[in-house]
């Protein structure tokens, strides 16, 4: 076990930060910690480096408690949102900043810096100074300088946030293929789940103070825990039910009563692969008018209209597409393969997998919701 | 006056300039360069037509008077002492500020202000009704043969309080706008806050320091009514160089005091040129 938080809890002021944190990272993990802004995600990152202190609760790395240890003694690389290089220093003094201060010998250090330039690409640079440099190179030089000191841990705050779109999307798997290679246990912050999904071996999704959920980013995708990370981490459909005659209907929708009586409601959540279209309007289950359909590149989304006004998201690929011959305005009707309960009247973290069964068989494809 | 190094940077863009009349625009202009020929340069030239009138000989004779020479050396010391003194503590006292959260932050900037609020003839009654034979430590002093007022411990004491603020107050916007984050790399690459000091906070922050030192130097130099009152004025023992020009200047010598007093402006022209210089310098490397 690389890192471990046993109940950790942090307040600022009277505003709790952070309420009982538990969860660990084992050896060579690539981790993300996932939230929107002001969840605490960032303390986290900050009381693992040790530039925050918690309240209450062990913060251990490799086996030890560490909520004592200095920040410099904890041999941990962190990458800042904004890198935080030293700006009167040029790249190589910059790489060498930590190697420096542990005292390597000169050829030792010279040799560090010429490793690292060559794994970060950053050949050619190194007598320049900061602000002659791309935010991409930047970031690059700030992974390099964590890394020079050989840590146990290398933390990064928001490692794409400050780059343009098409760079970030390099950055990324320019950092899986780097994760790969050296096999250092990382954790990185992010707000945002694709990044998170696309990188990570984990994700920790973070709200308001609270851990919501940790797991593989297949897993919490899937089988969110609760709401919260069922809409974060990606679109989804929800609908309030209501029971009435032992179904649970919103508008047309009508779905088990899954053992509530009248007049209790449950929120149920779906996304929108598991929704199949049909232009016939009597085969699937539901009816519906497709408004609108937003081409996404390889995936379209589809917008279908219920009469009562009630709109559900489906998405499809581009092939399923031109092979039903879908068009917009026309109507559709469509069927829901799988759902989650998100919450139940009475039992707010009720939260099962159920499969709609039609009269009209339909392949089953979707896992989770 | 020219917006000190750290107070620009990227985070403010300029204003665009605006599309008036030129008209306006001009008379503005010549209103701002005649008022500053009038006010500032001709008085300065004045000073040097009337410390030359009589010519070079003269000019030469009064600064080597040896009363002359003596406030030179004072005001070399006393300014040699306050100004290291206040560039520490306006150092601790910016880091303090930007750099962290306590108590009486409030206050404490407050402090640092009250000598620009103060009149400094004031300030130097302060001392004298502390320190002075009838004062509250006076006694004591005494009895311990400690001289303070009337001497160079109260010249330097009252220089060090008018010219309190300036280290600081042109740090604590450099240092605010520079942040933590990169003493907190310095700390996560192993750094104590010792080597975070020299290593990191001193180096990014050297141009607004340099540009408070001299600042705090031409007025160390130049100080003249807190230094008045705790001073003496004994002749060749406590008078700084502007107590000088004002001593001769009253006793209707045509040429010494204007003679001295070119010394000052001098030093004004070269502490308005080390100014350019930084200013030039800090813009070139940010």
């Amino acid at each position: 076990m690389s890192i471990e938080l046993k109940s950790v809890t942090k307040h600022y002021g009277r505003v709790s930060a952070l309420a009982d944190i538990s969860f660990s990272v084992t050896d060579g993990e690539l981790v993300a910690l996932l939230g929107p802004s002001g969840s605490g995600k960032t303390t986290v990152l900050r009381l693992i480096a040790g530039l925050e202190t918690p309240e209450s609760g062990g913060i251990f790395i490799r086996g030890a408690q560490v909520n004592d240890v200095p920040v410099r003694r904890r041999n941990i690389g962190f990458v800042f949102q904004n890198y935080a290089l030293f700006r009167n220093m040029n790249i190589a003094r910059n790489i060498a900043f930590g190697l420096k201060i542990k005292k390597w010998r000169p050829e030792q250090i010279h040799a560090r810096v010429e490793e690292l330039a060559g794994l970060l690409e950053l050949h050619g640079l190194l007598d320049r100074y900061p602000h002659q440099l791309s935010g991409g190179q930047r970031q690059r030089v700030a992974i390099a300088r964590a890394l020079a000191p050989k840590p146990d841990v290398l933390l990064l705050d928001e490692p794409f946030a400050a780059v343009d779109a098409q760079i970030r999307q390099e950055l990324r798997q320019w950092l899986v293929r780097l994760h790969h290679d050296i096999r250092l246990t990382t954790i990185f912050v992010t707000h945002d789940q694709e990044e998170a999904m696309e990188v990570s071996d984990r994700i920790v999704v973070f709200s308001q103070g609270h851990l919501e959920q940790v797991g593989t980013p297949q897993e919490v995708y899937e089988r969110p825990r609760n709401e919260f990370v069922a809409r974060f981490v990606g679109v989804l459909n929800v609908v309030e039910l209501e029971v009435r005659h032992g179904v649970a209907r919103c508008q047309e929708l009508e779905f088990p009563a899954h053992g509530l009586v009248d007049g209790q409601k449950m929120r149920i959540g779906f996304r929108p692969y598991n929704v199949q279209v049909s232009p016939d309007p009597s085969l699937c289950r539901h009816r519906g008018v497709l408004r609108k359909t937003y081409f996404l590149g390889v995936m379209l989304r589809l917008e279908i209209e219920l009469p009562s006004g009630l709109v559900i998201r489906s998405r499809i690929s581009k092939e399923e597409y031109a092979r039903l011959g879908l068009k917009d305005d026309h109507e559709v009707s469509f069927q829901i393969r799988t759902y989650r309960i998100l919450s139940k009247e009475g039992d707010p973290l009720g939260n099962e997998v159920a499969t709609t069964h039609t009269h009209k068989p339909m392949p089953h494809l979707g896992e989770g919701i | 006056m020219n917006i000190p190094s750290g107070f620009k940077s990227g985070a403010r863009a300029e204003p665009k300039p605006m599309q008036g009349s030129s008209v306006v625009k001009w008379s503005l202009i010549l209103a701002a360069v005649l008022f500053s020929i009038v006010f500032l340069l001709l008085p300065l030239i004045n000073v040097f037509a009337q410390a030359f009138a009589y010519g070079w000989n003269v000019y030469w004779a009064a600064l080597k008077d040896p009363d002359t020479a003596s406030a030179v050396r004072l005001t070399l010391i006393v300014a040699a002492i306050s100004v290291p003194l206040n560039a520490v503590f306006g150092l601790a006292a910016s880091w303090a500020i930007a750099k962290f959260e306590f108590r009486g932050k409030t206050l404490l900037l407050t402090l640092i202000d009250l000598p620009f609020s103060i009149s400094p003839v004031v300030a130097g009654l302060l001392f004298v009704l502390l320190f002075g034979a009838g004062g509250l430590l006076g006694p004591w002093l005494e009895a311990h043969h400690v001289q303070i007022i009337f001497a160079l411990p109260g010249m330097v004491l009252a220089t060090i309080f008018v010219t309190f603020p300036y280290v600081a107050r042109e740090l604590i916007p450099v240092m605010r706008q520079q942040g933590r984050e990169q003493e907190e790399a310095a700390l996560t690459l192993g750094a104590g806050g010792w080597k975070t000091f020299w290593l990191v906070t001193l180096p990014s922050v050297k141009w607004g320091l340099f540009y408070g030192i001299i600042l705090c130097n031409a007025r160390a130099m130049g100080e003249y009514g807190a230094v008045w009152v705790v001073s003496g004025h004994v002749a060749g023992e406590t008078d700084t160089l502007p107590l000088r020009v004002e001593k001769l200047y009253n006793e209707f010598d045509p040429a010494a005091p204007f003679a001295v007093a070119t010394l000052l402006a001098l030093l004004a022209l070269a502490t308005m040129a080390l100014k350019a210089f930084l200013d030039w310098k800090s813009r070139d490397e940010s």
